[in-house]
């Protein structure tokens, strides 16, 4: 991946980012997984970044010429898997019984 | 890192960044900001994105609307090359009991007297702001239309890029690790990274402002306590304003998503940022009772953060008696993010010894001691 059309890869496919994008803001200086996050909404949506992690990740350590491993995984946040609102509040009142 | 600065700051979150960029924009660009962790990692960048003008405390009231009128032109005041994502869509306070209702009444007229426009309003004018809104046990609603929405992750950005360019240097990464004092005033900070000399030091460090505190020997009554929010899938527009009571807020985000969260009161004290499943159902089955259209949307995830609370649940700004140099920006007991803009603008003038634009005396931290405790009673 590196001539100019390949950076108009979608990254995060829940928020329509690009790699060039991402790219760009590594340049910028967000340098960590949290800090893209944060400012491009990168991993936010539905899929909680099950797609685009990896390749932000990735994208880090070749911009800063760290091994992958070094690259600080951002912290996982329930739950798991996406859950209806309604069915939490029933959960809920269950509990009381 | 600068050896030395006319001004150092601690802590990268709203009160930092905003304190920082006034006082360059007022002339004093001799200024480092130090953030342990990344920019607005910290409870600015946990909150919930609510700006409110409805308070309770005069001084709350007069905070929050010069933030409000800040926040309103802050793409161009700072030439934003985003977007801070400012929606006045309102907050609608719910009001579930008669006493509530007499005390709101108390409210409004406070916030009308320092030129807030909120209104109490009936509860057939509420559910015409927000038509999927469950009116059951709801005996009245306070409404203002100027209270909404802000991005914190863009403000703080906003403010970081603006302070750069007028030449505030910002250190991520690096912990401050002591303050040297001599006789009574601050000579030196020292960091992971190396030493600043310097005369001025603004504690901004939000849930960790007492450990700074500690440093020079100052005492502070804070308690920082977690609270926690969840966000939804993002869906089309359908709520307005923020709906909130003393038992639990939600707001829809401009982006699409819900947000929402409640002050649990058996939260022991401590910074734990920690997410729990009891918060995820008891959070989703009070606003399903409010706003039951919300029972279909998908949570997609939860995070949480500090309030850091103090004694009168208002904040600590200004000068500290025993220590010559030291500044206050702490305790904003869960409001530091909409308070932010205008406590940088009167930081900036308190530190650089200019008037301020509202007087800070009632709020610094002399108060404790002199027992003229002021108690904000519009807190959820």
């Amino acid at each position: 991946m590196s001539n100019k059309d390949d950076e108009n890869t979608i990254v995060c496919r829940c928020e329509d980012i690009t790699l060039k994008e991402v790219r760009g803001l590594i340049k910028e200086g967000f340098k960590t997984v949290d800090e893209i996050k944060r400012i491009s909404r990168c991993g936010m949506g539905p899929c909680q970044g099950r797609t685009c992690r990896q390749i932000i990740m990735r994208e880090i350590a070749k911009a800063t010429g760290k091994d992958i491993r070094d690259v600080k995984v951002p912290t996982f946040r329930p739950p798991t898997k996406n859950i209806k609102m309604g069915i939490l509040a029933e959960a809920a009142k269950g509990e009381r019984k | 890192m600068k050896k030395s600065a006319e001004v150092v700051i601690i802590g990268g979150g709203i009160s930092g960044l905003s304190t920082a960029y006034n006082l360059a924009h007022m002339g004093c660009k001799d200024v480092v900001l130090l953030e342990k962790k990344s920019l607005y990692s910290g409870s600015t960048g946990r909150c919930a994105a609510g700006v409110r003008q409805q308070f309770g405390l005069e001084m709350n009231c007069r905070l929050a609307k010069g933030s409000c009128e800040i926040l309103e032109n802050l793409n161009e005041l700072l030439d934003y090359e985003g977007d801070i994502e400012f929606k006045q869509g309102g907050y609608l306070w719910l009001l579930h009991t008669d006493e509530e209702v007499e005390l709101y009444k108390k409210n409004v007229q406070l916030q009308n007297s320092l030129g807030i426009k909120s209104r109490l309003i009936t509860v057939e004018e509420a559910l015409k702001i927000v038509p999927y809104l469950n009116p059951e046990g709801i005996k009245a609603c306070t409404f203002h239309q100027k209270d909404g929405h802000a991005n914190p992750f863009q403000v703080s950005q906003a403010y970081a890029q603006a302070a750069k360019r007028l030449g505030v240097e910002i250190n991520i990464f690096t912990e401050v690790t002591d303050i040297k004092v001599k006789n009574n005033h601050i000579v030196e900070v020292l960091t992971d990274k190396g030493k600043i000399a310097t005369n001025k030091v603004l504690n901004a460090a939000g849930a960790f402002a007492k450990d700074i505190g500690k440093m020079v020997g100052v005492k502070f009554p804070l308690k920082p306590e977690r609270h926690q929010i969840l966000v939804t899938e993002p869906v089309e527009p359908l709520l307005g304003p923020m709906v909130i009571s003393t038992d639990v807020y939600c707001q829809q985000e401009p982006q699409g998503s819900f947000l929402m969260g409640y002050g649990d009161p058996n939260e022991p004290e401590g910074v734990d940022v920690s997410s729990s499943w009891r918060f995820m159902e008891v959070v989703a089955k009070k606003v399903c009772k409010i706003l039951p259209i919300l029972s279909n949307i998908k949570v997609v995830r939860q995070w949480a953060g500090s309030y850091t609370m103090t004694p009168d649940v208002a904040p600590i700004l200004g000068s500290v008696p025993e220590v010559e140099g030291f500044y206050l920006a702490v305790g904003f007991s869960g409001h530091g993010f909409m308070l932010g803009p205008m406590t940088g603008v009167l930081m900036a003038e308190h530190i650089l010894g200019k008037e301020v634009t509202i007087p800070i005396d009632k709020l610094d931290i002399g108060r404790f001691k002199r027992g003229e405790l002021m108690r904000e009673p519009a807190v959820s």
